[in-house]
């Protein structure tokens, strides 16, 4: 008994204490990468870190207009991509977490952090915040069919509703059914940009542009709770992230293989994510929703494509 | 045992009016009891046939020709039935602060009377095995909606959007009078209802035996484009008669296409794709119109199509199962359809509570005129929010679970036979979900959060406990629900069983189970980060709006600039009307921009045409010469034709 639980507790708590410990990483590597590109020596790697432990030494300034609701937004902001952290197999092939239909709740529960931040942004009664609630929840409507057409195709191959399964069998699959693959590779990518507000849908360096969406929304916070929105951006990326680098990457069943091929993959996509900032330009607004239909059109080929193989 | 149980909760729902007619002073409270007591008949009934899986049926006899009282306590009846009973009790002891005898001393005893007869009807109508029966409830109660909506008919938009729900209602009950005239040709039992016989549903008259029964429970589902007299109807009416009519009337049409296809033992692939495809289109179209609503209970009402379309494409997919041999799938969508009908018989009265609590405190249900109230209401906001988030379908709320069976269902189907049901549903419910958060973001966003917009004469307040208490109730159940969604594991497996047969088990294709799992991990884990964030030394000041000196109300993001992108992308939809001020000169007179979506299908399609129609049989009124001595004319004219004709 004790054996058989002993594996998937070690999952279990490696995964939480990796995604949690490793997350605010990522955007130390985006932009590091980014310096680079650009000639400067740019902020060390672990500049993440040290905002957060200042920001949570901070007291917080508060907007008079504001409720209960602005708190919630950020605290759900960590909560989600953390509790959605869990449903994604990262180096071994299971999920501390997993069952039928898990992926739909992977999905929704990203609408949950939008749904708080959203209402958190409007809260302020601020006409930024609401300019970027109303932008993000725009584009929401054209970024979960992508994700879903994906899912879709990846159900399609592996037989189960469910991400562990699909993820495995995706990573496995791209000698069969290479083209589908590349496809939902290209879906998921525009999707997982624009959910993490990165060049080129949104710039998340920038705070007062009239063109910003994720940034303009969480203008108001300060002190802890700006804390825990930027952590959990950087939780929200490596989930995201974590869905992108498990659909290409085949399992070997070591976890000294598995764990090591993970991280390195995510490390891989945050360089990538840094160059492709430092060489791209943000598109026009108009355009986002372009690229996002693009997302979705590339999902349904994906699907047919695989359909009809 | 099970029949008194049944008849009791009739007769106490349908009497329960009738004290209030005597004594006005004790009549809301005595309502309410009564209310209580067929609710806990029913809640009784529903512990004995789902999860006990006894049955019942009762036969009266009746001097009518076709008919007889004929009641069976089907599961999937009996399923409706408790949101039937249980939620007309709560809005009974809501309206009591809502529109009690103090206020509303004119209208609140005929309004209690007509809100328990309507809710035996319902309760009839849940049982009722005999056609004759059923149109006689369905008619009653369809008749007492209409007298309930144009409770305050002095105002001219009230009587319009009353008459417009009549002639809808009739149309789709003579529809019904036909489709149930034609199925008694498929069951053979005369106008007993029950299965129809292998092969009828593709012969021609089963063909418009579906269609014209499933334009009648449609026009009563109100899913889209059959949902013209929706609005309106919700609108006008007093908000927990708007709940009423919103959370469960609306759900009888469902009830009849549940029975439809449990009766239907070969149903024709193209019925899926007709539910499916009216489903899918009725979804969006109908979350596009609430984008563009500023009126809030008409928002609510768009709402409601769109959650009677996500149960159509659960429907559509149970029927897909059914054709194709899938018992997956009718499983699967059968149950997540039944469980969103639970679900948004529970949130929208929810909801449509809040919006009576905001127009008790305010006065005005115009989005552009609230704002802020959070403030001054914070128990009501609180529970607008819980029920905006149960509405969205976002996990751990109950809305979520019965959405979460139809999208399982959709990733099950996706099989080389079924997969262009089950993917039409998946996309389309991902699109529907994404635009109701835009849609119920704004709602709540706008109204309860931010600065307060305009004077509105008398600074809002909180509404009495009996309101707040009463949705506080209606909130925990949908929690409760939300968090064990797999206590109603049973109940769906027994309501879905007269669906097809052998159907799988729910827990080995759906673990709801897995759904609290999911719970228990993240809501500790946000109320700790809310407890990490949330202390501290904190300051309070101005919203920082980007260097302005001293922002106001006037530069707040409205309702129309929130969904500005959106409804701007259904603009070929959506026709909005708009008046642009041009801006002339150095220094411009003030200038107002205004817009407003209308019903399209309504008026710009139906209304006109209505007229056009009218217009031109104007001229058979010469017809009509208000003579009785004319009109017996024609009585005789007619005898001698037929009589000629029948000589030939």
């Amino acid at each position: 008994m004790i054996r058989n639980l002993a594996q998937p507790a070690l999952v279990l708590l490696a995964q939480m204490a990796l995604t949690l410990a490793l997350a605010p990483l990522l955007p130390g590597i985006v932009n590091k990468v980014k310096a680079l590109f650009a000639g400067r020596l740019g902020p060390p790697v672990l500049q993440l870190y040290y905002d957060l432990a200042k920001l949570m030494r901070k007291g917080a300034v508060f907007s008079r207009t504001t409720t209960g609701v602005f708190l919630a937004g950020p605290a759900v902001s960590v909560a989600v991509p953390f509790t959605a952290a869990l449903l994604i197999p990262m180096g071994s092939a299971t999920a501390p977490v997993s069952f039928a239909g898990d992926a739909v709740v992977l999905a929704y529960l990203f609408g949950v952090a939008r749904f708080f931040v959203v209402l958190a942004a409007l809260d302020t009664g601020s006409a930024f915040e609401g300019m970027g609630a109303a932008r993000e929840v725009t584009f929401a409507v054209l970024a979960e069919p992508a994700l879903f057409m994906g899912l879709a195709t990846l159900a399609r191959l592996s037989g189960e509703p469910s991400m562990a399964p699909m993820l495995t069998a995706a990573g496995q699959g791209w000698r069969a059914a290479s083209g589908p693959l590349a496809l939902v590779l290209t879906a998921w990518v525009i999707v997982f940009l624009v959910e993490n507000c990165r060049i080129p849908f949104d710039d998340p360096n920038t705070h007062l542009e009239l063109t910003m969406i994720h940034e303009v929304m969480v203008l108001d916070h300060s002190g802890p709770p700006l804390a825990a929105v930027l952590y959990g951006a950087s939780l929200k990326l490596w989930v995201l992230g974590a869905l992108v680098v498990k659909l290409c990457l085949p399992l070997r069943g070591a976890w000294w293989i598995d764990w090591p091929a993970f991280l390195g993959g995510m490390a891989l996509l945050a360089c990538a994510v840094g160059v492709l900032e430092s060489i791209m330009a943000r598109l026009r607004m108009r355009r986002v929703s372009q690229a996002l239909i693009a997302a979705v059109v590339s999902g349904t080929f994906g699907f047919l494509l695989l359909l009809l193989a | 045992m099970l029949q008194s149980l049944y008849f009791s909760a009739l007769l106490l729902a349908t009497l329960s009016g009738v004290p209030g007619l005597a004594w006005p002073a004790r009549g809301g409270r005595a309502a309410s009891w009564m209310l209580a007591g067929s609710a806990l008949c029913a809640l009784g009934l529903a512990g004995s046939v789902l999860y006990g899986g006894l049955a019942w049926q009762a036969e009266l006899r009746w001097a009518l020709p076709g008919a007889h009282f004929l009641f069976r306590g089907d599961p999937i009846g009996t399923f409706i039935l408790v949101p039937a009973t249980l939620v007309p009790a709560i809005l009974s002891f809501y309206a009591e602060g809502y529109w009690s005898d103090g206020t509303h001393a004119d209208t609140a005893p005929t309004l209690r009377l007509f809100f328990g007869i309507s809710v035996g009807c319902m309760v009839l109508l849940t049982a009722a095995a005999n056609a004759v029966l059923f149109l006689f409830g369905w008619e009653i109660m369809a008749i007492l909606a209409f007298l309930m909506v144009t409770t305050s008919d002095q105002d001219a938009a009230v009587r319009d959007a009353g008459w417009i729900y009549l002639v809808a209602s009739h149309t789709g009950a003579l529809m019904l009078f036909a489709g149930f005239a034609l199925l008694a040709l498929g069951t053979g039992t005369g106008f007993d209802l029950g299965p129809v016989r292998a092969g009828f549903a593709s012969t021609p008259a089963g063909t418009a035996a579906f269609l014209l029964l499933l334009g009648g429970f449609l026009l009563k589902a109100g899913v889209g484009p059959l949902h013209v007299w929706l609005p309106g109807a919700h609108a006008a009416a007093p908000s927990h008669v708007s709940a009423l009519l919103s959370g469960l009337m609306l759900k009888m049409g469902i009830l009849g296409i549940l029975r439809i296809i449990a009766w239907t033992p070969d149903p024709p692939l193209w019925w899926a794709g007709l539910l499916t495809g009216l489903g899918a289109a009725s979804g969006i179209m109908s979350m596009a119109f609430a984008l563009g609503q500023k009126d809030l209970k008409r928002l609510l009402a768009y709402s409601s199509i769109e959650n009677v379309s996500v149960i159509a494409l659960g429907l559509g997919l149970a029927l897909a199962g059914k054709t194709l041999g899938l018992p997956a799938l009718v499983l699967l969508g059968g149950t997540g359809a039944l469980f969103h009908l639970l679900n948004h018989a529970l949130l929208k009265p929810l909801l449509f509570m809040g919006a009576g609590s905001v127009m008790h405190a305010t006065g005005t249900r115009d989005l552009e005129r609230l704002g802020g109230l959070a403030r001054a209401m914070p128990r009501t906001a609180f529970l607008f929010l819980a029920g905006s988030f149960g509405i969205c379908a976002l996990p751990p709320l109950n809305g979520f679970a019965g959405e979460w069976l139809i999208y399982l269902g959709a990733f099950r189907g996706i099989q080389p036979q079924g997969w262009v049901w089950s993917v039409v549903t998946l996309a389309s419910l991902a699109v529907i979900g994404a635009l109701t958060v835009a849609c119920f973001t704004r709602a709540y966003g706008i109204v309860f959060l931010g600065e307060p917009r305009k004077d509105l004469g008398a600074p809002a307040h909180e509404s009495p406990r009996s309101m707040t208490g009463t949705m506080a109730v209606l909130a925990g159940i949908c929690l409760f629900i939300g968090l064990f969604p797999a206590a109603l594991a049973p109940a769906l497996q027994a309501a879905a069983r007269d669906l097809g047969p052998g159907l799988p088990s729910l827990g080995s294709l759906a673990s709801l189970g897995s759904l609290s799992l999911v719970a228990v991990i993240g809501i500790p884990m946000g109320l700790a980060v809310w407890q990490a964030i949330r202390r501290g030394p904190s300051t309070r000041a101005v919203t920082w709006d980007c260097g302005y000196a001293a922002p106001t109300a006037r530069i707040q993001y409205t309702a129309s600039s929130f969904s500005r992108m959106l409804t701007d992308a259904f603009r070929w939809l959506l026709l909005p009307i708009e008046r642009i001020p041009r801006i002339q000169g150095l220094f411009p007179r003030e200038a107002r921009f205004q817009s407003q979506a209308p019903d399209t299908l309504l008026d710009r399609g139906l209304n006109p045409a209505a007229s056009f129609v009218a217009s031109v049989l104007s001229w058979l009124r010469f017809l009509q010469a208000g003579h009785l001595p004319i009109y017996l004319l024609y009585v005789v004219l007619t005898l001698v034709a037929l009589f000629a004709w029948t000589l030939k």
